[in-house]
């Protein structure tokens, strides 16, 4: 039993991970319906940054807020100088999926062009390897800030879609760019600063994920399929079911790890993926897009 | 000038008489190149030749039929060791590349099935989720792959006095043309009409009559196919295969040539394929810069020519036409 909770625990950290790359998939995803394939790129690239402030002997809170910046800055630039672009040329949906694509392919070069393709190790202030006991379970200080991270993170994104004029006007896009436009939202400017906000919550992920494994230019690769693979679960276009999906995705793999089989243990996502596809496409939470012909 | 009067006409590969000297010139350049050019050059070709082949069963799917997939590496894979085992068994290369072929288009089917609940961005990450869980299988699953050391395929025995690298470039040419005319005709056949039918606008289609569930599985069973063989292909000119090298940057170099040859076009899915093999070896020395350029490529195809390489041939052969107006 203590095993078990064990092993959920350790689940649990991943699956805040998980929930936060998921996060940003969502956010994208419900207000300009793009899948962003270049979120797990941008994550990578801007933790790279944090390991470049942080070996140049930058504080913690500095190089974290500057590589927060960059990848929102990334995202939004994406954002204005080729979707927004791309639109007036008339672009259909899966045109603009096709250059996340090749956003990021670009970032994946540049990464591996600045950085090399030698695995570095992130000089982090929280240790792996101090642990805390409580009760029959271990959890260390890492899994500890990961998952404070993973929960601060949502409760600001709550607060922002939920609390703010900003978010409101986030929704209202999102339910229907027309009818927001007709209000006199800016939509433009409400989905720029959206593409930015799921950028960030990728770094978070990102930065707080670099510590347990080695930095090189495909280590987000993983987590950004988890993360789809959580989306999905907990339905493309709930925010709710993203933080749900990921950590059910976290403590299931875990679990799975333990007691089943551990070289299968990365195939159980995309397992799931294709059950939840096929019993209920809309996942745990979310709400089906009806389509007009 | 260009009326086309019968249907014999219409059916016709090369209407024009400058097509046809072109279409000739072309053919003569391809039989002589390998007496003239370095054995390098021409294992490129040959490179070239049987990516061409995968592209365009990508093209059928994605480009004709509009449904996006990301698990080419699964059915190259499958393909690849299909063959492989297959060689290993004793049949002969044309039987081996075919079986190849019919195993991939089985998993093909498969993935297929769910295809016809889900579209857009939930099929590219089934697909995408299916060409990593194969990998996954061929790495863990040590009978498939031949284990650490990986599969050893043996090559063709060149026949008529000629050295290895040319007889090989002569076969995959000639399998890359049959495959061309016959993607030439199913596009023209009730098949293409269909697939297109379906990328327009599946609900639509259905309407018309086409049954929806016939035709897209037999899309994602022909494009499977097609990419098995090239799977097939490759594992036989690279004589040794190991699952590593069919991992999801594969699935998505394949994507890439597919966009920049041109959507839903036979000729762009040759140009591209050409583009992605040939781009890395003429930057063999920033092999890093690789993905930066088939990223932009990908930017400037989608924004400014959204036919792809093909496109832009277009507006060269159209420029041309009307020169000196324009």
């Amino acid at each position: 039993m203590a095993r078990g909770l064990q092993y959920a625990l350790t689940g649990l950290s991943a699956g805040s991970l998980y929930a936060l790359v998921a996060l940003g998939i969502v956010l994208i995803y419900r207000s300009t319906r793009v899948l962003n394939f270049a979120h797990g790129d941008i994550a990578t690239l801007a933790t790279f940054v944090a390991f470049s402030l942080l070996s140049r002997g930058y504080s913690f809170p500095v190089a974290l807020l500057l590589s927060l910046g960059t990848g929102a800055a990334v995202g939004i630039a994406f954002y204005f100088g080729v979707l927004v672009r791309a639109q007036r040329e008339g672009a259909n949906l899966l045109s603009m999926v096709i250059l996340t694509l090749g956003l990021a392919l670009i970032i994946q070069g540049v990464v591996v062009y600045v950085w090399g393709a030698e695995p570095v190790a992130l000089p982090f202030p929280i240790s792996d390897v101090k642990t805390y006991r409580v009760g029959a379970v271990v959890v260390s200080q890492l899994s500890l800030a990961t998952m404070a991270a993973g929960l601060v993170a949502s409760a600001l994104l709550y607060l922002l879609v939920q609390r703010t004029r900003l978010g409101l006007a986030m929704r209202a896009t999102s339910e229907n760019v027309m009818a927001a436009q007709t209000l006199g939202i800016p939509t433009r400017l409400v989905l720029g600063v959206s593409w930015g906000v799921a950028s960030a919550l990728g770094v978070v992920a990102g930065i707080f994920l670099a510590p347990a494994l080695l930095l090189d230019p495909f280590f987000m690769l993983d987590p950004f399929l988890k993360g789809f693979a959580a989306a999905v679960l907990g339905g493309l276009n709930s925010l709710p079911g993203a933080i749900v999906g990921g950590l059910l995705l976290g403590v299931a793999e875990s679990l799975a790890g333990a007691y089943l089989t551990i070289q299968f243990k990365n195939t159980l996502a995309f397992a799931i993926i294709i059950v939840v596809l096929l019993v209920r496409p809309e996942g745990l939470l979310g709400k089906e897009f009806k389509e007009r012909v | 000038m260009d009326l086309v009067e019968s249907y014999a006409e219409d059916l016709k590969f090369a209407r024009k008489r400058v097509t046809q000297v072109l279409l000739g010139g072309l053919l003569a350049a391809l039989a002589v190149f390998p007496w003239l050019a370095p054995e390098g050059a021409v294992f490129s070709a040959t490179l070239v030749a049987l990516t061409a082949i995968g592209v365009m069963g990508q093209n059928l799917l994605i480009g004709y039929t509009g449904q996006i997939s990301f698990g080419q590496a699964g059915f190259l894979a499958i393909g690849a060791f299909g063959f492989g085992h297959l060689r290993i068994w004793g049949a002969p290369f044309l039987v081996a590349l075919v079986g190849a072929g019919l195993l991939a288009a089985v998993a093909g089917i498969l993935v297929g099935f769910p295809s016809l609940r889900l579209k857009g961005p939930y099929l590219s990450i089934a697909t995408l989720g299916f060409g990593v869980a194969v990998y996954q299988v061929f790495v863990n699953w040590e009978v498939l792959s031949g284990g650490r050391s990986g599969l050893a395929v043996s090559k063709l025995t060149p026949l008529f006095g000629l050295s290895r690298s040319q007889w090989e470039y002569y076969v995959y040419l000639l399998l890359l043309m049959v495959f061309t005319l016959v993607t030439y005709n199913l596009i023209s056949s009730y098949v293409g009409r269909a697939f297109i039918a379906i990328r327009d606008s599946d609900i639509a289609a259905e309407v018309n009559g086409i049954n929806l569930t016939r035709y897209k599985l037999l899309a994602f069973a022909l494009s499977s196919f097609y990419t098995g063989v090239h799977g097939a292909l490759y594992a036989q000119v690279l004589g040794h295969i190991e699952p590593q090298i069919f991992n999801v940057l594969e699935s998505i170099t394949i994507f890439v040539a597919v966009i920049i040859g041109g959507l839903a076009s036979i000729e762009g899915s040759i140009l591209g394929a050409a583009f992605v093999i040939l781009v890395p070896k003429v930057l063999s020395g920033f092999r890093e810069l690789v993905p930066v350029i088939f990223g932009v490529a990908i930017l400037l195809v989608l924004v400014f020519q959204q036919l792809g390489l093909f496109g832009l041939w277009l507006k060269t052969r159209l420029y041309f036409q009307l020169w000196p107006f324009r």
